[in-house]
């Protein structure tokens, strides 16, 4: 049985990844899981400086989902280079940094700051609905996404997977957008922007009034994105939203997915993304499926 | 800072009783060997059976009794997660991720005159620290009127002073004015309750140049540090954030009051 997967030339043990932001960079959840189980850690965002990220209250829980307004948070890339890369050097996963900034200049750095690091790919984020400048800005227009894309890929050493929003009209022209400028791979969606009122105190739940909705709410929509974006590009495609369980993966595998990442349900069940990876081995097993790459795209 | 080094996890618990205490506020006993590493100002995460309701809900741990293996939580019903736990009875499963947080350092009060103090549903996580701080204990809780709940607990673990808001026992209004009416003097505080409370406790704390510990709680989702939802800022950089934001489920929900700026 072969649950290896391969995307723009780096190997995958398997195609369960954890979703950017959900995961840090998986110190925490070591705890939990044995992260060598996993096909990769995409490790939360990261910028050239350290960034402070939004006011609390950053979270709120929603039918089925929850909304997040962290804003990037993030300890800067020379930390990150000196604390998180070593620590995911001890396992035997790949290592998919996801890279976030305010200028074009700002994702630059960060690139060119990891381009002689032993990680596996970058995941470029121009999709965070949660900040003012920069992330989304990139991610809503194709012309825009083209340009950023073209300049990242110019300067970086690894692989890059364009992480796409979902906040657009049309996912197969952005998909093509990041294509034709170069990117190796696609990874959607990013999460659908939300909000949430408190009726009894007529306020906000979020400091920052908005936030991103993510969970099995957002489950359906991300497999119709993928679906249509997979469709629409020959790049392989890494699929999220809301999934819960190896059904779940499955279901975007077969949508066109290569891969899929496990994110707010993390938080709901630690245990998730193993789980996940287990409940697909048993899914072939079941269904007499020899290699996973028979199910990608394979609905009919 | 305090750091909790026994292993987390998320467990299926067993009910063993629960009963409705005061208006709202339920005390439940789970049995789980989660109770083992529980210590006072650490805190769980209940989940809700109902899909709809995801996310686990932080609750400070009330009482621990070691040889049974039993952890008490006292919560008050504030949406459909803690109205769904209302409804359990004695023998129910409950999944649990814990135990979380760093909890209070003991350590800083023993032999020391302490100020223990806890507002409402601040108040149960200072029964553990009275039952296990070997100190000159002066416990200070603040109630809404005379429903008062884990009283009688309270002062079998050291010296009793309460307000009421409504001023029907006690002194009318805030521990603060208890501490003013009784003139108690303290070497340390430790602290849980509303915000106004801990930011009155803060400043009675630096102006008096006395050691206070209080518990944060803040929007949580992961419970364990992962996703930066449930940070307070702080007075110097801290070394996970590197942006003076600590994280109340993993750098506290204990800070020191100087330390965090509320």
């Amino acid at each position: 049985m072969n649950t290896k997967v391969e995307i723009a030339g780096v190997t995958f043990k398997n195609p369960v990844m954890t979703a950017s932001g959900t995961f840090g960079s998986g110190m925490e959840y070591g705890e939990f899981v044995d992260l060598n189980k996993l096909g990769a850690v995409v490790t939360k965002g990261v910028a050239n400086v350290p960034w402070p990220g939004n006011p609390t209250p950053r979270v709120a829980e929603v039918y089925g989902g929850m909304l997040n307004a962290i804003g990037l948070q993030n300890p800067g890339i020379d930390v990150f280079i000196k604390r998180d890369i070593p620590f995911l050097k001890q396992y035997d996963t790949k290592i998919i940094v996801n890279v976030c900034g305010k200028t074009v200049d700002d994702y630059l750095e960060v690139v060119e700051m990891l381009a002689d690091e032993p990680v596996d790919m970058l995941e470029i984020n121009v999709s965070c609905p949660n900040v003012k400048e920069g992330a989304i800005a990139f991610g809503q227009k194709a012309d825009s996404l083209y340009d950023i894309t073209s300049k990242i890929k110019k300067k970086a050493k690894q692989p890059i997977i364009m992480k796409l929003s979902p906040n657009v009209t049309d996912i197969a022209e952005m998909a093509k957008a990041a294509e034709a400028a170069g990117s190796d791979a696609l990874s959607m969606i990013n999460t659908i922007t939300g909000m949430k009122i408190d009726i009894y105190r007529k306020k906000f739940v979020l400091a920052n009034k908005t936030g991103g909705l993510s969970g099995p709410a957002i489950k359906p929509v991300a497999v119709r994105m993928v679906y249509q974006a997979s469709h629409a590009v020959k790049i392989p495609v890494i699929g999220m939203g809301g999934i819960a369980s190896a059904e779940d993966a499955i279901e975007f595998i077969l949508a066109g997915a290569s891969a899929v990442a496990v994110g707010a349900m993390n938080f709901v069940n630690p245990y998730t993304t193993v789980e996940v990876v287990e409940g697909i081995e048993e899914y072939m097993r079941n269904n007499s499926v020899t290699d996973i790459n028979e199910l990608i795209g394979a609905v009919e | 800072m305090v750091t909790n080094m026994a292993q987390k996890k998320k467990v299926i618990t067993t009910v063993v009783s629960q009963a409705e205490i005061s208006e709202n506020i339920y005390d439940l006993w789970l049995e789980t060997d989660l109770s083992q590493d529980a210590k006072p100002g650490q805190f769980v995460a209940l989940y809700p059976s109902n899909a709809a309701t995801l996310l686990p809900r932080p609750i400070s741990i009330c009482e621990v009794d070691k040889n049974k293996g039993w952890l008490r939580l006292v919560y008050r019903v504030a949406g459909q997660g803690t109205r769904e736990f209302s409804t359990y009875h004695s023998g129910d499963k409950a999944a649990v991720l814990g135990v979380l947080g760093n909890g209070f350092p003991l350590e800083k009060a023993e032999g020391k005159r302490v100020f223990i103090m806890g507002g409402g549903i601040g108040i149960p996580p200072m029964l553990q620290l009275a039952k296990e701080l070997d100190a000159d204990k002066m416990i200070i809780a603040g109630y809404r009127n005379a429903d008062l709940f884990l009283k009688e607990e309270l002062s079998e673990n050291g010296k009793l002073y309460i307000a009421t808001e409504d001023g029907s026992v006690g002194s009318r209004g805030n521990v603060m004015d208890a501490i003013r009416e009784n003139d108690l003097q303290a070497d340390v505080i430790m602290a849980c309750g509303p915000m106004p409370m801990l930011r009155a406790i803060k400043q009675y704390a630096a102006e008096n140049k006395i050691e206070a510990y209080i518990s944060l709680e803040e929007r949580m989702a992961c419970g364990v540090g992962a996703c930066l939802g449930c940070v307070c800022k702080t007075k110097e950089v801290d070394h996970h954030s590197h942006v003076n934001n600590a994280r109340i489920c993993t750098d506290g929900p204990v800070f020191e009051a100087n330390e965090v700026e509320i």
